[in-house]
């Protein structure tokens, strides 16, 4: 094998320089036009909007801790709110109970008053009646009695009817 | 666990095989002992044609005498697998590349470098228009009575000795043609003679290995990237996916930690340039420590890294501000005899810099590159260029552990050098857009 001993990478040569030139040009405008900007500028994109979902989660996130709290509260009041109203309904209904308990009472008392009432007084008019009828008779039976005896004497038959009239059945 | 170590065995014995499969190669391949030519003089002071026809063979081949032969020198080795070709060469098969070739007194030659029927050294032995392929490289005979067209010429070139102007001597390939031998030149290198090359008769436009490994690499980038912003694009809203989830980490790597520390509010302006720089390297990076495929040295050649040291220091000062040039060309807040001192240093500096990024990605390469050829390099050693197989199988043992780890740091280094390009072209340019804040 025979070689020159002959560096020749060192040795710049005119046509590597000229292809060289040429080819990194081409690729420096070429490539740097339609793929390293474009890229660049996706990457850029991409960053803001992972950046902006980022914050935007966040934000969902934080708004999403804030509704919860709100329901809760909200549930909190309408349970409360619930018990109150449950209380108040029973307390009514008890209430209405005992209203109508007492009004009955007082309506059955009023009818038992009112029948006592009634009965005393039929029972006066019938005494009455009685202390009628019993004078009556008693006047009859006295006139007769006494159209025996006296006849006609006013003076006993007054004294008849005061002691009818002293008569009193119980 | 188990998957692992079997497949680790599987690589290593796939690698000596491979390797030994090599090993064979200049046994076969080379030339017989019985065909070599005899052993020819070394001709000094000489690089003008010389006259063989003494010898009186009339043979393409055997007409310039005996090729002297050479030790195997793992230095060179690794220079001419290093090396920019004409050729394509992937195991046993070479791809022709199409010749872009100019010659100022002959003008332009376009043709496929398979015309030169190369061997599996890469000698051709066609001469076209008085071009020559030697060890894969376009070479041009300028003497003017070489013949033009396409000729048959010796099967193997000829090398000699042969002394510069300066003195020195310098190793040179000779063509042999009817018995003649005629100097063949390098290609014209931008040099300026300081590395051994300079302005010789003619220019190389060739699309050559290192050119095709980076259109490739071009394509391939493109295709990648493109697909991707597509994928951005129709896949908006989703999660990356498959290519676009494997590169996305490395974009935003280089955009958050390089581009938007150094470059301030004005990384967008600049995002291009630093990402074209990243991958492209890396891509040329990675393409060249795929084994099998050629192995093509493409960041580690000079040119490459001129051209984008080049093209940075361009981008550097045109968007430097007049901040910048005030701190470079008369300091402010310090004495006027400090400023005298400083300026030519600062000057001096802009020049560097962009040499110290083409320097640096060049000699990381180039190193890794020659590291493993030498390893692989030193079977054919401990062999003895292939006589003793028993040490060549055990030194393969060892040179694949050694290349495999090698392998492992290259990777790491493809990746580092890529980013150490990039992240300082962003703090020479962050530095040149920096706003005065005093």
């Amino acid at each position: 094998m025979i070689f020159l001993i002959d560096f020749t990478p060192i040795k710049p040569d005119f046509g590597l320089i000229f292809w060289t030139t040429i080819i990194f040009l081409i690729f420096w405008l070429m490539i740097g036009k339609f793929a390293f900007r474009p890229i660049a500028a996706a990457l850029k994109k991409r960053e803001s909007d992972i950046q902006g979902s980022l914050d935007e989660a966040k934000r969902v996130r934080q708004e999403m801790a804030n509704l919860k709290a709100e329901n809760e509260a909200l549930l909190v009041q309408a349970r409360e709110e619930r018990a109150h109203i449950l209380k108040e309904a029973k307390d009514a209904g008890n209430k209405l109970v005992e209203e109508a308990k007492i009004k009955a009472k007082e309506e059955a008392q009023k009818i038992v008053a009112s029948a006592k009432e009634q009965i005393e007084n039929q029972k006066m008019a019938a005494i009455t009646d009685l202390k009628n009828q019993v004078g009556a008779i008693s006047l009859e039976i006295a006139e007769k009695v006494i159209r025996k005896e006296l006849k006609g004497n006013a003076e006993h038959e007054a004294f008849v009817n005061g002691l009818v009239k002293e008569i009193k059945l119980n | 666990m188990h998957r692992y170590i079997l497949s680790f065995i599987f690589l290593l014995c796939f690698s000596v095989f491979a390797i030994s499969q090599n090993e064979h190669e200049p046994q076969n391949g080379g030339q017989p002992a019985g065909e070599q030519p005899a052993n020819m003089e070394e001709q000094h002071g000489d690089p003008g044609v010389i006259d063989h026809q003494a010898h009186g063979e009339a043979s393409h081949d055997a007409g310039c005498g005996e090729q002297a032969e050479h030790e195997f020198d793992p230095g060179a080795t690794a220079f001419h697998h290093i090396a920019d070709q004409n050729i394509y060469s992937i195991g046993p098969w070479s791809l022709p590349l199409p010749c872009f070739l100019y010659a100022p007194d002959h003008g332009w030659s376009v043709f496929s470098s398979g015309k030169f029927h190369a061997d599996a050294h890469g000698n051709g032995h066609v001469a076209i228009d008085k071009y020559v392929l030697v060890e894969g490289m376009v070479q041009r005979i300028a003497d003017p009575s070489f013949p033009d067209g396409e000729v048959e010429v010796a099967h193997h070139p000829y090398f000699q000795k042969v002394k510069k102007e300066d003195g020195s001597e310098k190793e040179a390939a000779f063509i042999c043609y009817e018995s003649k031998l005629y100097p063949a030149e390098d290609r014209s290198t931008a040099d300026g003679g300081l590395f051994g090359g300079g302005i010789t008769s003619f220019y190389d436009f060739s699309l050559t290995k290192n050119v095709t490994s980076m259109i490739f690499i071009f394509a391939l980038l493109s295709w990648m990237f493109l697909s991707i912003a597509k994928a951005y694009k129709t896949r908006d809203g989703m999660a990356p996916k498959g290519v676009q989830g494997f590169i996305e980490p490395i974009f935003l790597f280089i955009q958050d930690e390089v581009a938007k520390p150094f470059l301030g509010h004005k990384w967008e302006q600049y995002l291009p340039f630093l990402m074209a720089l990243f991958f492209f390297i890396l891509g040329l990076n990675l393409f060249g420590q795929i084994p099998f495929l050629g192995g093509s040295n493409v960041s580690g050649n000079l040119a490459v890294t001129m051209v984008l040291a080049i093209i940075t220091f361009l981008v550097v000062n045109l968007s430097g501000n007049k901040n910048y040039w005030e701190h470079i060309l008369w300091m402010p807040g310090v004495p006027a005899w400090v400023k005298v001192i400083l300026t030519p240093v600062e000057l001096l500096g802009v020049f560097i810099k962009p040499m110290t990024l083409m320097l640096r990605l060049f000699a990381n390469i180039t190193a890794g590159h020659m590291v493993m050829v030498i390893f692989v390099s030193l079977i054919f050693v401990f062999s003895n260029n292939g006589l003793n197989v028993g040490a060549g199988y055990g030194t393969a043992v060892g040179s694949t552990l050694l290349t495999l780890f090698m392998m492992t740091i290259e990777l790491l280094v493809a990746f580092i050098q890529a980013f150490v390009f990039t992240i300082l072209t962003a703090s020479y340019i962050g530095a040149a857009t920096e706003e005065a804040h005093h």
